[in-house]
């Protein structure tokens, strides 16, 4: 028999053949490819003529260049990051993988990385065309923010991957019937973002909830640095305690519906 | 010094509900030997399979695969095991060449690429590399469904009716396989199989089931002659067919 790896250590190798499988999917298909960059690039032109037209009308909007492209930029990384790990997922069940991967040594914890750097790696394909495209349609460069975009990102990248794990655990308990879940569930997080206005539009009682999420603390700090050129660290601490608070959320539910997965067959039908 | 089993399941049990899958099942599996399952659909062949692999959790029993608690500890083993089934397919827009290389990733394999190009040209897979999984026909896709339970040179090896819906000629390479698997690694088979001739010529114990139980076991022949039957088949039929379990079969057979 030949010699192996420890097997007690949670394994990079094994998180590197997940991202593998995932890339050659994506790389195999250049219909996915473009779809990546299509939606996000649609969206920043859309948002650009709409800014172009409220400049002058908006002060608000004139104020702060940028602070709408920016937003649907941001809003798109929450959006896709979350996207780019629960696709990912899907395709094990399309593909009814699930049973043959977990008679593996992958470890549930170890997709669950590897469904991360995947939607990671997404969720750059499908921003940067559309962000770089902006520079030359509407004269706004997004990385002019600096550093402060880099902690934007991530913040919502793992929020993001907080609900992929969420709607991961949705879906190893009721299967693809539930697949239309990668695509709304999301959506319930825009009106309390406050993406593309200031948090306190929003009634006191409905502020409350957006103050319990991370993604609001991340736009109320674009909105900081674009018109005040201040970067909140305090709003920073925040998202990053809720994102923590998420994550480990997110983690315990996919964890536990993988085992309820495991007491009632589901890896064993892997599907509907 | 005493070899352990391979494989030993204790008073296994698997219920959904009020539906009891499998119902108190205990079998050993001898280092290096191939013990056949046998039973009718929904007699808890591919259950029992599922929970020594690790996929499904038991109600009740316990699981020793090489050594180890299955249930407290299955990362310890799987690593050293392996599984093969028709009704568990790769990802079909892959190719075959990229299942096989995950898959020996996920396995740690020492040196993938070489033992892929090895079992490559054991199983004649050399000209389906290339291939996407999706478009291969169903002896293709076995063949490299068991060149994926292969990669990790497994000591233990279960297998769920590996050659159903093949043709004879393949379904006896694919028997050749597994008896060049058997002598050159010494691994141990659990297989689950409806074909009577391939138990017979594989296995040295065979496990009867109906309804979730086993309700007969022992060496073909000696099953053969104890039911006074020709062939495995025979004998299939009076335990399918016989109201009330082996107990109820003709004298011949209880002697």
């Amino acid at each position: 028999m030949s010699a192996r790896a420890n097997p007690h250590a949670f394994s990079a190798r094994r998180i590197y053949a997940m991202v593998l499988r995932y890339w050659y999917l994506l790389r195999g298909s250049w219909p996915r490819l473009v779809e990546l960059m299509y939606w996000p690039t649609i969206q920043m032109i859309m948002w650009g003529f709409i800014t172009l037209h409220l400049r002058d009308t908006s002060s608000w909007v004139a104020d702060a260049a940028g602070v709408l492209l920016t937003g649907v930029l941001l809003w798109d990384i929450l959006f896709r990051g979350q996207l780019g790990y629960t696709l990912s997922f899907l395709e094990e069940l399309y593909s009814r993988n699930l049973g043959q991967l977990f008679v593996s040594p992958l470890r549930p914890m170890e997709m669950v990385v590897a469904l991360m750097t995947i939607s990671l790696l997404r969720t750059l394909i499908g921003i940067l065309p559309a962000a770089l495209l902006a520079i030359p349609l509407f004269a706004w460069n997004v990385f002019t923010i600096g550093l402060p975009l880099i902690t934007f990102f991530f913040m919502l990248l793992v929020t993001g991957w907080a609900v992929g794990m969420a709607v991961t655990a949705m879906l190893l308990r009721v299967g693809l019937g539930g697949e239309s879940l990668a695509w709304f569930v999301i959506f319930l997080l825009i009106p309390v973002s406050a993406v593309y206005y200031p948090v306190d539009v929003l009634p006191v009682w409905l502020q409350w909830i957006a103050f319990a999420l991370p993604p609001v603390y991340v736009f109320e700090g674009m909105r900081a640095v674009l018109f005040d050129g201040v970067f909140r660290w305090d709003y920073f601490a925040a998202a990053l305690t809720l994102n923590g608070v998420l994550l480990a959320l997110g983690a315990a539910a996919f964890l536990w519906s993988f085992q309820v997965a495991r007491r009632r067959g589901f890896l064993l039908q892997g599907g509907e | 010094m005493l070899r352990t089993p391979a494989v030993k399941v204790e008073h296994l049990t698997k219920r959904y509900g009020t539906v009891t899958a499998v119902d108190d099942v205990s079998f050993e599996i001898a280092r290096g030997s191939c013990v056949g399952l046998l039973g009718g659909n929904g007699a808890g062949k591919t259950t029992t399979i599922a929970m020594i692999m690790g996929l499904l959790l038991p109600s009740a029993g316990r699981i020793e695969v090489l050594d180890e608690d299955m249930l407290a500890h299955r990362f310890r083993v799987l690593p050293r095991i392996n599984f093969s089934s028709p009704y568990m397919e790769l990802p079909h827009r892959l190719t075959v060449a990229e299942n096989l290389r995950i898959y020996a990733e996920l396995y740690e394999v020492a040196e993938p690429k070489k033992r892929i190009a090895e079992l490559a040209e054991t199983l004649d897979l050399v000209p389906l590399l290339t291939r996407p999984a999706g478009r291969l026909s169903a002896g293709q896709k076995t063949r490299v469904g068991l060149a994926k339970s292969l990669l990790n040179d497994p000591e233990f090896l279960a297998l769920d009716e590996p050659t159903a819906s093949l043709d004879p000629d393949t379904a006896d390479r694919i028997r050749g396989y597994l008896e060049s698997y058997r002598s050159d690694s010494g691994g141990s088979i659990l297989l689950a199989s409806h074909n009577m001739a391939e138990v017979e010529r594989l296995c040295d114990e065979v496990l009867m089931m109906r309804s979730g139980s086993i309700v007969d076991r022992g060496a073909p022949a000696d099953l053969i002659a104890r039911y006074g039957r020709k062939n495995l088949e025979e004998v299939f039929l009076d335990i399918a067919r016989t109201p009330g379990g082996a107990n109820a079969l003709p004298a011949q057979a209880a002697q």
